[in-house]
């Protein structure tokens, strides 16, 4: 086996290849990390909300970071709806009492999880949300019955700051 | 090739020439030798050229006077309409000029496709120009966003949470693409940059891509290789540019015709309502030129597999070389291509008219086989057709079958012989 002999100049060749690819990285980071979220775009964090003005079947949509989201105050018979379905049945399967932890208040993200549209409200085959873009079908509890979506409308953080007012984020 | 003996007359010509021979590619492009029997489907590169050019000219213009602003870039679009010295031309033709530069392109597309510009040894050119089409959809889709419309924003919205489909990672690159948790004033800015940005790098590739074309030359109806130059060969100048010109004039009438009275037509009258995050317009379509590939995604029930398929409609084009097994390049002599041919033109048609129609019920099924036609077509069809299809006879020059004097090659090889 006629072995090739590691010379000066291949470790020198070697060394100043990687000094220049780390260099290089360095450099290129910085540039791609600008286009992620600022620093002003990141205090936005949270919002509160005054809900006294909610009645039972209605829904309050206010902006938090950009995005619509659902305030429903669901009637009993939505809430029976919603907790009475089977897991099997669900694409995402998510129980009703961990969306809601006050059945009669669903805070969630107004997104479609499919491409991002705006679902309509009172709409669709299970009496909940319907997306007009691609034509997904959420129910009362804001899971995915139907349709392209393939999860759940998210369920932000948020928390009853006192009896009238939600905050999210 | 003849032109590297090329000498400029003057002195000083030849002074210049020695030491930047601008004069010798000059020389070149004049006397490129062309396929005499070229026909009207060829005149669409000098079409895309001048389509590329009006919308830089166009672009650069409307940037003086637009705002990259969320808050601001509607209001100063209307700005243009109304206020700036024939701001609604100029924006009339930059908007309408993409929708021409698309209908340009689709034409130079399936030209390729009918004459097999595509094969040996042209697939760079043919790589390069999708590589061109990419960039052109990429440019289009950003452009359509900066007017900050109710399709501007919900368009981008949608098509950037195509990338949310990629596992593990797609979330954060959406949040990445989009600087913010919404498609907003980061989103906005970062797409006016490189909507500046992609119609420079687009120029940079189509040199690249006549580069590629010069070295073989063009393809021709008949799809043979000539030599060049020879009888069958006309130097560009002033053959192909007159006969360029006068075609790049018929278009420039259907250009105007949408610019002076259409001109709205091929837009989306809900673009004229400012983006509002809170509500979707009932029914997102993009722009006409989009919908094939818009219908292929929704056809796949699959979130991440309707995103594939979408991409793959297009990439498939850039092996095209290697799926298309059949040695003859021209549809003219391949009968059976010749009809898939056709069905792939109705099939992309249809597809078009379905992604503008809501996706449910009938629509949904009829793209649902036409997509898989499409896919059927470019990965069944064309692998076996090369094997199977029997051809028929390629005259041995552009001339032959003319001189002989008959369009029938058989008998025209017959009196050829006789004449001799």
């Amino acid at each position: 086996m006629s072995e090739k002999k590691t010379k000066r100049r291949d470790f020198l060749f070697t060394a100043t290849t990687a000094v220049g690819a780390v260099g290089a990285a360095a450099v290129v980071w910085p540039m791609i990390d600008q286009m992620n979220p600022d620093a002003s775009v990141k205090a936005l964090a949270s919002t509160e909300v005054d809900v006294s003005a909610l009645t039972p079947g209605n829904t309050l949509t206010v902006l938090w970071r950009g995005k619509p989201v659902f305030i429903r105050r669901r009637t009993q018979e939505e809430i029976d709806e919603a907790r009475s379905v089977k897991m099997e049945d669900l694409i995402h399967p998510e129980k009703d009492e961990d969306r809601a932890k006050n059945p009669e208040w669903l805070v969630m993200l107004g997104v479609c999880t499919h491409l991002g549209c705006v679902p309509l409200n009172d709409k669709g085959d299970y009496n909940g949300w319907f997306c007009p873009c691609h034509g997904s079908h959420y129910d009362t509890s804001g899971r995915i019955r139907k349709g392209p979506a393939p999860w759940n409308m998210e369920v932000p953080k948020y928390e009853f700051v006192n009896a009238n007012t939600i905050k999210i984020g | 090739m003849s032109d590297h003996d090329y000498k400029p007359k003057s002195k000083v010509g030849q002074w210049f020439n020695d030491r930047l021979p601008l004069l010798t590619l000059a020389n070149h492009l004049t006397d490129y030798p062309t396929p005499k029997n070229l026909n009207y489907w060829w005149t669409f590169g000098g079409i895309l050229t001048f389509c590329l050019i009006t919308q830089i000219v166009t672009g650069l213009t409307l940037a003086m006077h637009y705002i990259a602003h969320a808050d601001m870039a509607f209001e100063s679009v209307e700005h243009i309409m109304r206020d700036v010295n024939y701001g609604w031309l100029i924006r009339y033709i930059h908007a309408n000029g993409a929708s021409m530069f698309f209908l340009a392109v689709y034409i130079h597309i399936f030209r390729s496709l009918f004459y097999g510009s595509y094969k040996s040894p042209r697939e760079i050119i043919w790589i390069l120009g999708i590589i061109i089409y990419l960039l052109m959809m990429a440019a289009a889709f950003m452009g359509y966003v900066l007017p900050w419309g109710q399709m501007s924003f919900w368009g981008a919205t949608v098509i950037t949470n195509l990338f949310s489909a990629i596992p593990l990672v797609g979330e954060g690159i959406v949040t990445w693409l989009w600087g913010g948790y919404s498609v907003d004033n980061p989103t906005l800015t970062r797409f006016f940059t490189l909507h500046y940005l992609i119609p420079f790098l687009i120029l940079g590739l189509v040199v690249l891509h006549i580069w590629a074309l010069h070295v073989p030359g063009n393809n021709n109806p008949v799809g043979i290789d000539i030599k060049k130059p020879s009888k069958d060969t006309v130097p560009f100048h002033p053959y192909i540019v007159i006969k360029d010109g006068f075609a790049l004039l018929m278009f420039m009438i259907v250009f105007a015709f949408f610019v002076f009275y259409a001109p709205n037509i091929l837009g989306h009258a809900d673009n004229y309502i400012e983006a509002n995050p809170m509500v979707t317009p009932a029914h997102i379509v993009p722009e006409w030129y989009l919908l094939p590939f818009y219908a292929i995604l929704r056809s796949v029930p699959d979130k991440l597999l309707g995103v594939v398929a979408m991409l793959s409609a297009i990439l498939i084009l850039a092996v095209l070389p290697w799926l298309d097994t059949s040695k003859i390049r021209s549809a003219v002599f391949r009968p059976l291509y010749k009809q898939f041919y056709w069905i792939l033109v109705a099939d992309v048609l249809i597809l078009g008219y379905v992604g503008a129609m809501p996706a449910e019920g009938l629509y949904l099924l009829i793209a649902r086989v036409a997509t898989a036609y499409y896919f059927l077509h470019f990965l069944v069809i064309l692998p076996i057709l090369g094997f199977k299809e029997k051809t028929l006879p390629v005259p041995l020059s552009i001339t032959e079958p003319i001189l002989g004097g008959s369009p029938n090659l058989a008998t025209a090889r017959n009196k050829e012989s006789k004449i001799e």
